[in-house]
């Protein structure tokens, strides 16, 4: 080494937490990620979990058997507030799933090492959140049997889906969204599916992940096209996922109600989901690393660098909603600088305010690097952003729709048992799956994590 | 004659990805055409070591999308202008702006699925038996272990010539692969 070179190895010279703590090997990163699935038992902290996520989503599956047998008036919806929790929960679950996109495609695309641990379990978040989100739609239209209406099909009737609708274009994305999720998660799980097979040791595992591995063996060519496969997923699913929740702020902004027919909708929205959706994997990653002590893979530098995240994009949802107080003013729209007014003092102003102090003000305490290096601290602030979020869909959609144009027309909405049941009952549904996932696949992507280990060694010769 | 049939090749394994890249590259200037290296993760440079051309994914991805982008647009065309036109207060019956969510997404969905479908069969799979299978210690080819096999259709293959090839590049194991 030349004396030009800085001491790199100095102790004085702050560096950065590793995104792959020192010392592993290809074997121990492989050994320790396929054991929590092949080699581990059940444990009671696992099936105490596993059994409370269930029963959550039993609850689910009474509430919407109810729904169906019952319609929609069991709900808190009422004319002219047709869009109650169904629509809140469907907004607030879509948004979740895009921080698991982000982390997969575009940190793939910006070359972000520390995303290869989290990327795996970041993207079954967003398969389970937009199945969640899915199922909003699907019951609010009150006849779920018919929802393939929504669908061009050569129907007997004749007639065919309007496509000027952002309705329609809603189904196109959201089913878009969650068809390209499947694929990028599954083409990820590929060569961690063959390592399982290989290693599994019962013949009924080999035989599963034998069967879903497809005869993956890792020969050079399969890999080169592998690559290229992964890379333009990456750069698809990088638009994919700033249309999908910009098309949901179409369902509201093409509408003229106040508060929604506002061109800052769009970015606002994927901000908010990205914001959402980061927090989610805080909530996630947190207990998943404390459980199976992977805190060699999920290492500080992640957690820090997702809190990072939520600051910036808390910042931009923090813009949108100044500038929905500056556009109202500034269009001198009466019935715009109305609603801002029912914000603060309507009805659900206990909710704005409450909003206000999830999403923009108790967030700012991540300027603290000591805050941000807390993990319980980190675990609350991601459940208040998540909270805050979900309040911001509920002024969104309720707000507007008790205090629209006419005073004749304005209402109130509170939402039933039934509401509660049915969105509680889809925490049930997404905790269960990722109960079944973190056992039943590698949350963390084995292949990447060797590629990571690669790196290190060749840094050290 | 009859064992040369059943034979697939000769398999040397390293021990890191620097070994199997250096090998793959002396085995390429060798003279030796049929050959694959497998690998636990994609290591850098070796489709160039292994001198592997370009690959057909992308132009794959890129049909699929201009199907799944021009299909989609005509058939909104054909259902909203054509087949079941809704004249809504005179306004113009092609309104292509209000066309394009649908025809992006539906551009995306056809080019994720021609690229994963498009990588899935080039690369011929689904195959679970393959004769590499055979070789015991290949099982490690998934997590920690690194191969070279080259291939007895290879013009230049000879059993023992080319195992001894293989053990002058330091490969650890050199064996026999038999398609069974």
């Amino acid at each position: 080494m030349s004396a030009a070179q800085p001491p790199v190895n100095h102790p004085e010279i702050r560096r950065l937490v590793p995104v792959l703590a020192p010392g592993h090997t290809y074997e121990s990163v492989t050994e320790k990620i396929s054991g929590v699935v092949l080699t581990r038992p059940l444990g009671l902290g696992w099936l105490a979990g596993f059994a409370l996520a269930f029963s959550l989503l039993m609850m689910l599956t009474v509430a919407v058997a109810w729904l169906i047998a019952k319609g929609v008036g069991i709900w808190g919806i009422n004319i002219p507030i047709g869009w109650g929790f169904a629509i809140v929960n469907f907004v607030w679950w879509i948004g979740i799933g895009h921080a698991g996109t982000l982390i997969s495609a575009i940190l793939f695309l910006l070359n972000q090492k520390w995303r290869t641990s989290i990327n795996r379990f970041a993207e079954a978040m967003t398969l389970f959140a937009v199945a969640c989100a899915g199922l909003f739609p699907l019951i609010h239209t009150g006849r779920p049997w018919m929802a393939y209406y929504m669908f061009p099909y050569p129907s007997t009737m004749g007639i065919w889906p309007q496509f000027r609708s952002p309705l329609i274009w809603d189904v196109f994305a959201v089913s878009t969204y969650g068809t390209v999720s499947l694929l990028f998660w599954f083409v990820g799980l590929i060569p961690d599916l063959a390592t399982l097979r290989d290693r599994a040791p019962h013949q009924w595992q080999r035989m599963i992940f034998g069967a879903l591995a497809m005869g993956w063996r890792g020969s050079a060519r399969h890999w080169h096209r592998y690559q290229s496969a992964y890379m333009l997923l990456a750069g698809l699913a990088t638009p994919l996922v700033l249309s999908v929740h910009t098309v949901v702020s179409f369902d509201f902004s093409v509408a003229i109600v106040p508060g929604w027919h506002t061109t800052i909708f769009p970015p606002y929205f994927v901000a908010g989901a990205i914001y959402s959706g980061f927090a989610m994997v805080l909530t996630i990653a947190i207990p998943l690393r404390a459980a199976y002590g992977l805190q060699d893979f999920i290492t500080m530098r992640h957690l820090e660098n997702m809190a990072k995240v939520m600051l910036a994009t808390g910042l931009i949802v923090a813009y949108g909603y100044f500038f929905e107080w500056f556009l109202a003013g500034y269009s001198g729209n009466k019935f715009d600088m109305f609603l801002v007014q029912q914000r603060f003092h309507g009805p659900y102003s206990p909710y704005y305010f409450a909003l206000i102090l999830c999403n923009i003000l108790t967030p700012q305490l991540l300027w603290i690097q000591k805050v941000r290096r807390n993990i319980p601290a980190l675990f609350v602030m991601s459940l208040i952003i998540n909270t805050g979020m979900w309040l911001e869909r509920f002024v969104i959609v309720v707000i507007s729709l008790t205090r629209d144009f006419m005073p004749s027309a304005w209402g109130r909405y509170s939402a039933t048992v039934w509401d509660y049941a049915t969105f509680v009952g889809t925490l049930g549904l997404f905790t269960t799956l990722l109960f079944l996932f973190a056992r039943a696949l590698p949350a963390i992507a084995m292949a990447e994590m060797r590629e990571l280990v690669a790196h290190q060694t060749e840094e050290h010769e | 004659m009859e064992q040369r049939a059943q034979l697939y090749g000769v398999m040397g394994e390293f021990e890191t990805a620097h070994q199997l890249l250096h090998a793959a590259e002396q085995v390429r200037d060798a003279g030796y055409k049929h050959m694959d290296a497998y690998a636990p993760f994609p290591v850098e440079g070796l489709s160039e070591a292994l001198g592997l051309g370009r690959n057909l994914v992308p132009l794959v991805t890129l049909l699929g999308g201009l199907g799944g982008g021009l299909g989609g647009f005509g058939f909104e065309y054909w259902v909203n202008i054509v087949s079941y036109p809704m004249n809504i207060a005179g306004r113009p019956l092609n309104s292509w702006p209000a066309f394009i969510p649908v025809t992006f997404e539906l551009t995306v969905l056809g080019a994720a699925l021609s690229a994963v479908f498009g990588m899935i069969a080039l690369n011929g799979l689904p195959r679970p038996h393959h004769p590499v299978f055979n070789v015991h210690r290949f099982l490690r080819a998934s997590s920690d272990k690194f191969f070279i096999c080259i291939e007895a259709t290879d013009p230049k293959f000879n059993l023992a010539e080319t195992a001894r090839f293989l053990h002058g590049l330091n490969a650890q194991h050199v064996t026999e692969v038999q398609d069974e």
